[in-house]
């Protein structure tokens, strides 16, 4: 049977609206409003999950983004499904589903509570020390591990959803809604600030919403009357925009923030389709307030974990803003006057409140007398030794604190209770304060971590800056508002703030007990399980660094980054340690301040846009004659054009021989281009190529080798003289904008006196490339009045034509070693150029051929491909081209390099050509090459680069970088595989047509 | 994320721009004849400091210039931008 225990009627609350959802399966009711967290209380129910390391059960804490408990699976089994999310976040919808993480078989009775029992041998570390050696036996932990904890489970379908991204800029961000925020953000606004205000709520207002008590007046308002008027204000005023459901994730430098704005999450199903579910914001701001508030501490004692131990913040909001009682019968643990509010609101509403338990000895202010008034019994110098209950608290166990605190004396005293509010004060937010860089300063007095510093780009303003008190944030932020906008009135000065709290606190990090730490179990980090005799065993073990430590005993690692302990762990450290805190420093906080979805991170990057791919203007011929394609840079290419059920192999096996036999087309058009004019560029090449350009002709092409300044290939292609003062260089496809950008910075930074202009081209011209025997037949059918004899138009030469009305530049250029011609034109005319070609080639057989055809026919002629056969530690001289460096020029780029020691060594690797014995063996790219067999360890020589099964010489052929190998032509070598040793024997890299007869044949 | 204000283009997101290292390292007009050692000086050595350091940036994704930047590496500060070609500002 289910009780209810919605005690009173929220405005935030519509009761005439009637929610239903499942938890574990079992069907509940909440109303609108309601977070899932706060239904279930109102539901009775406090046990939501088990932690991670003894699997003991866990409930509800907090009633926000700092919850470190109850993290549920939202939707389970559907393609919706996204773990660790925190109950209290969820906003409930008709339907919605949600089950405990962390536990198996069920979170009522969970097998890995055994490990509960365990615990004496479950240590800070234990995961380390245990399962580190030996290392072979990693997979059966790694299972046990896995299945026994294992924080939720991630969709097994794709994201139905679709997330976006927004740039935002403002001139100032206001990040938290509560009172500072919303005061902060009104000025800044009504002073002409494009002002943007944040909140990851679904409501504004913070904590002051809720404030309804008398104790604490401004202009003689309750302070939730007070804020409604003002947060009603905000509507009518121009500049301001207002996000809730949005949270910052991220604060980087220079203001830039990423934010993550929560638009569907709270719809049912069928009203979630077709929307953006989130938009990450990328928010650059001029100038950012924070005001992201305080979280309330807890307190550590003896068994402080169990189902019904809240903060006492939390009790407070379930009852004032859901109207939710968290018990029956209520016990209040604090050090300070926050938990008499919570307890005079339950009292209010008949709620009874069993006891407040103090560590303080006294505090004088109203609130305290009211309590006592209403014969709420209060506990002074008590603290809470023990408690008592598995799956709900049952009672508190009492004693009294010595004087000092650091023991407990007299007899015990039993309270029983089913909810403990606890109060252990405030820590200021200051996550995304020193995510920005800012540096923090810590506060003896109050015993926080405090902003250290505001500058005209941020500001700390409210509880987060240290003023917890409405009186103490009105009148700061005041002044910081003047300073920091640069405005002389903010109308604050003017507000009537009345307040009776005393300040007084009690500090105590670890609240002793009857028992000694080994025989007690007070959580710092309730996610992880890391309790103080953890990080004090961390300490004794000779852990220092507070990085250390954290990492050592997992405090502050959970989803919930340790919000709720971290202050705890370096109180514990620095008194175990004997040093100040402020010595010791703090964690790192790291974004993201809540977990991001991995949606709301690629935004629309997905599918076809996850990565942009380059298409030729022929891509649909390739498509509709069935091309395979293969990806080089962002281009597609066509790899070979199968037909009639041909594997790879076989296509290609084909296309090679149909190029040399008769005649071929390959689509070059990615290869990169770029212009190049102005009266210094053939000095300009004379400096970036290994060999000389001045005396190359009008209409002549050239091949020439880039060098990166250590003397290291970086790039080839062949380089065209237009006219006097413009070339067209062509470059690799996939270098084509690196080496841009590499001629550029030489051009600005190093030769700036040179009149050279680079324009990219690439995206500009189609170009299709005809060879073999046949091609100038072919392009003689194209463009007949073009002379193409060789005396006209030779091997290395350029021409203009036209085909029709098309303008095109064509090169007799060769990377086949046949006659080939390549035919550039206008880059929308590219389709119509390669039908063309082909109805022209009808009568030659013309084969298309792609990519790895191109491949096999070059290295037939043992011509290199950059960044297959090299990579970045192969010279020239290396490549065996010493042909194309010149000697006689002054300097280019790389030239002193190939006069360096090391590169000049003998011993260097060198590209060679090896035939395998078998000529039907091909050998693997990337196999390993050895000079001995029977010797182990073995010195590899080197490696296979390029391979291939030749079908015009009818053998395996092979390019390979071997040490010394120039000098071991001839030479007997091995490429030992796993299964067998193959024979090979260096050979001349230029295996077909080493006197060049076919170019012009 | 740096905001970079461009000499050219003015202030833009640091998504726009490449690093190109440390600035104020001239390639010697005379490589052939230096010795081994002033030439890897020259290739290899670079000074990666933690505080000020004189760096070039590509404004890459926009105007394509160079141009150098004053940056102080611990706290990613940018002091100063100024032209390739520019005088650096004195410290
Ligand atoms: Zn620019």
């Amino acid at each position: 049977m289910t009780k209810n225990l919605r005690v009173k009627s929220s405005e935030y609350i519509d009761e005439t609206n009637r929610i239903s959802f499942k938890f574990n399966g079992k069907k509940y009711h909440g109303f609108k409003g309601d977070t899932l967290a706060s239904a279930l209380l109102a539901n009775d129910i406090h046990l939501v999950g088990r932690s991670f390391k003894y699997h003991r059960p866990r409930g509800i804490m907090t009633s926000g983004s700092e919850e470190p408990n109850a993290i549920v699976q939202i939707n389970p089994g559907t393609n919706r499904t996204e773990p660790n999310v925190r109950a209290t976040e969820v906003e409930i919808y008709e339907g919605l589903e949600a089950s405990s993480q962390n536990c198996w078989p069920s979170v009522e009775f969970d097998i890995g509570g055994i490990n509960n029992f365990l615990s004496p041998f479950l240590p800070a570390g234990f995961y380390y020390k245990t399962f580190m050696w030996p290392a072979s036996f990693w997979e059966k932990y790694e299972f046990f591990i896995r299945h026994s904890a294992g924080l939720g489970k991630s969709p097994t379908s794709s994201d139905p959803d679709i997330y976006d991204h927004r740039n935002v800029h403002c001139d100032v961000l206001v990040i938290g809604a509560g009172i500072s925020g919303i005061l902060a953000a009104k000025n800044a606004a009504k002073n002409n600030f494009k002002t943007l205000l944040v909140d990851e709520k679904n409501e504004l207002g913070g904590s002051t919403i809720f404030e309804n008590t008398d104790f604490n007046k401004i202009d003689n308002k309750t302070p939730s009357e007070w804020l409604k008027k003002e947060i009603e204000e905000l509507k009518s005023i121009k500049n301001l925009e207002i996000k809730t459901r949005t949270s910052i994730a991220a604060y980087h430098q220079y203001n830039y923030l990423l934010a993550r704005e929560n638009l569907t999450d709270h719809l049912e199903t069928k009203n979630k389709t077709n929307k953006v579910r989130q938009r990450l914001l990328k928010i650059r701001a001029k100038k950012v307030i924070l005001a992201t508030g305080a979280l309330e501490r807890p307190l550590i004692f003896n068994n402080n974990d169990r189902p019904g131990i809240m903060l006492s913040s939390a009790v407070k909001k379930y009852s004032e803003f859901y109207g939710v009682a968290c018990g029956n019968k209520n016990v209040f643990f604090t050090n300070n006057d926050s938990a008499y509010e919570s307890a005079l609101s339950l009292y209010n509403k008949g709620i009874t409140v069993a006891a407040i338990i103090d560590i303080r000895d006294q505090s004088k202010s109203k609130i305290v007398k009211k309590v006592e008034e209403a014969g709420i019994k209060i506990y002074w110098s008590h603290s809470i030794v023990d408690t008592a209950g598995y799956k709900r608290l049952k009672k508190v166990t009492i004693m009294k604190l010595s004087n000092d605190g650091t023991s407990v004396t007299g007899s015990k005293v039993s309270i029983s209770c089913d909810c403990l509010g606890v109060a252990g004060g405030w820590t200021p937010a200051v996550h995304l304060y020193t995510q920005s860089g800012s540096k923090l300063k810590f506060d003896d007095e109050k015993n926080v971590f405090l902003p250290n510093q505001n500058t005209p780009e941020q500001i700390s303003v409210g509880s987060c800056s240290g003023d917890f008190k409405i009186d103490e944030i009105i009148k700061n932020l005041d002044q910081k508002l003047k300073d920091t906008l640069n405005i002389k009135e903010t109308g604050l000065d003017n507000i009537k703030v009345e307040i009776d709290q005393e300040s007084s606190k009690r500090n105590i990090w670890l609240l002793p007990s009857d028992k000694p730490l080994g025989k007690t179990k007070p959580f710092v980090d309730y996610q992880n399980d890391a309790t103080a005799k953890d990080i004090k065993l961390a300490l004794r073990e000779g852990f220092r660094s507070i990085e250390h430590v954290k990492r050592y005993t997992t405090t502050g690692m959970g989803t919930d980054q340790g919000k709720l302990g971290n202050m705890h762990a370096l109180g514990i450290i620095a008194d175990t340690a004997g040093v100040k805190m402020g010595e010791l420093g703090t964690t790192t906080f790291r974004p993201p301040y809540t977990p991001l979805t991995f949606g709301a991170i690629v935004g629309r990057n997905v599918g076809e846009f996850f990565d942009v791919f380059r298409r030729t203007p022929m891509n649909d011929w390739h498509v509709q004659n069935k091309a395979e394609f293969e990806n080089v840079g962002q281009w597609k290419r066509a790899w070979y054009y199968p037909v009639n059920g041909e594997t790879m192999h076989q296509a290609v096996q084909r296309e090679s021989k149909a190029a040399r036999e008769s005649a071929g087309i390959l689509d070059a058009s990615t290869l990169g281009k770029i212009d190049i004019q102005g009266s210094d560029a053939s000095e300009f090449l004379n400096r970036v190529y290994t060999n000389a350009w001045s005396k190359l002709g009008i209409g002549k092409c050239r091949y020439g080798l880039m060098l990166n300044e250590d003397g290291m290939v970086y790039d080839d292609g062949v380089t065209t003289r237009l006219g006097e003062n413009h070339y067209i260089m062509t470059t690799t496809t996939g270098g084509a904008a690196n080496v841009l950008g590499k001629l550029e910075d030489y051009l600005q930074t190093e030769w700036p006196e040179l009149d050279v202009y680079l324009t990219s081209v690439t995206d500009h011209y189609a170009t299709a490339s005809l060879c073999g025997p046949n091609s100038k037949k072919i392009l003689k059918k194209i463009i007949p009045d073009l002379d193409l004899s060789d005396e006209n138009f030779p091997h290395m030469s350029f021409k203009e034509a036209n085909i029709g009305h098309i303008q095109c530049r064509i090169m007799r250029i060769s990377f086949t070693g046949e006659q080939s011609y390549e035919i550039n034109v206008q880059a929308s005319y590219g389709k119509d150029l390669w039908e063309k070609c082909i109805e022209a080639g009808q009568e030659f057989n013309i084969t298309p051929y792609g990519t790895e055809t191109m491949h096999l026919l070059r290295a037939e002629k043992g011509f290199i491909i950059v960044g297959q056969d090299t990579d970045g530690t192969m010279t020239p001289i290396d490549l065996q081209m010493d042909w194309i460096v010149s000697k006689k020029k002054y300097d280019f780029i790389g030239k002193r390099s190939l006069y360096r020691s090391d590169t000049m060594r003998e011993d260097r690797k060198q590209l060679v050509g090896l035939l395998t014995d078998d000529p039907k063996i091909v050998l693997e790219e990337g196999a390993q090459i050895v000079s001995e067999l029977n010797q182990s360890p073995v010195e590899m020589l080197g490696h296979v680069t390029s391979s291939y099964f030749s079908p015009n010489l009818n053998k395996s052929i092979a390019l390979a970088v071997v040490r010394g190998g120039k000098d071991m032509m001839g030479k007997k070598l091995f490429v030992p595989m796993e299964n067998k040793n193959i024979n090979v024997t260096v050979a001349n890299p230029v295996f077909y047509d080493a006197k060049n007869e076919r170019l012009n044949a | 994320m740096f905001l970079i204000n461009c000499p050219y283009c003015g202030e833009r997101d640091q998504q726009e721009f490449k690093a190109g290292g440390e600035a104020h390292i001239e390639r010697p007009k005379q490589p052939t004849e230096l010795s081994d050692d002033e030439w890897a000086e020259y290739l290899f050595m670079r000074k990666n400091i933690k505080g000020v350091q004189f760096e070039r940036w590509n404004h890459a994704h926009g105007c394509r210039k160079w141009f150098n930047m004053v940056r102080d590496t611990s706290n990613d500060e940018i002091k100063a931008i100024y032209k390739m070609g520019e005088k650096p500002p004195s410290q």
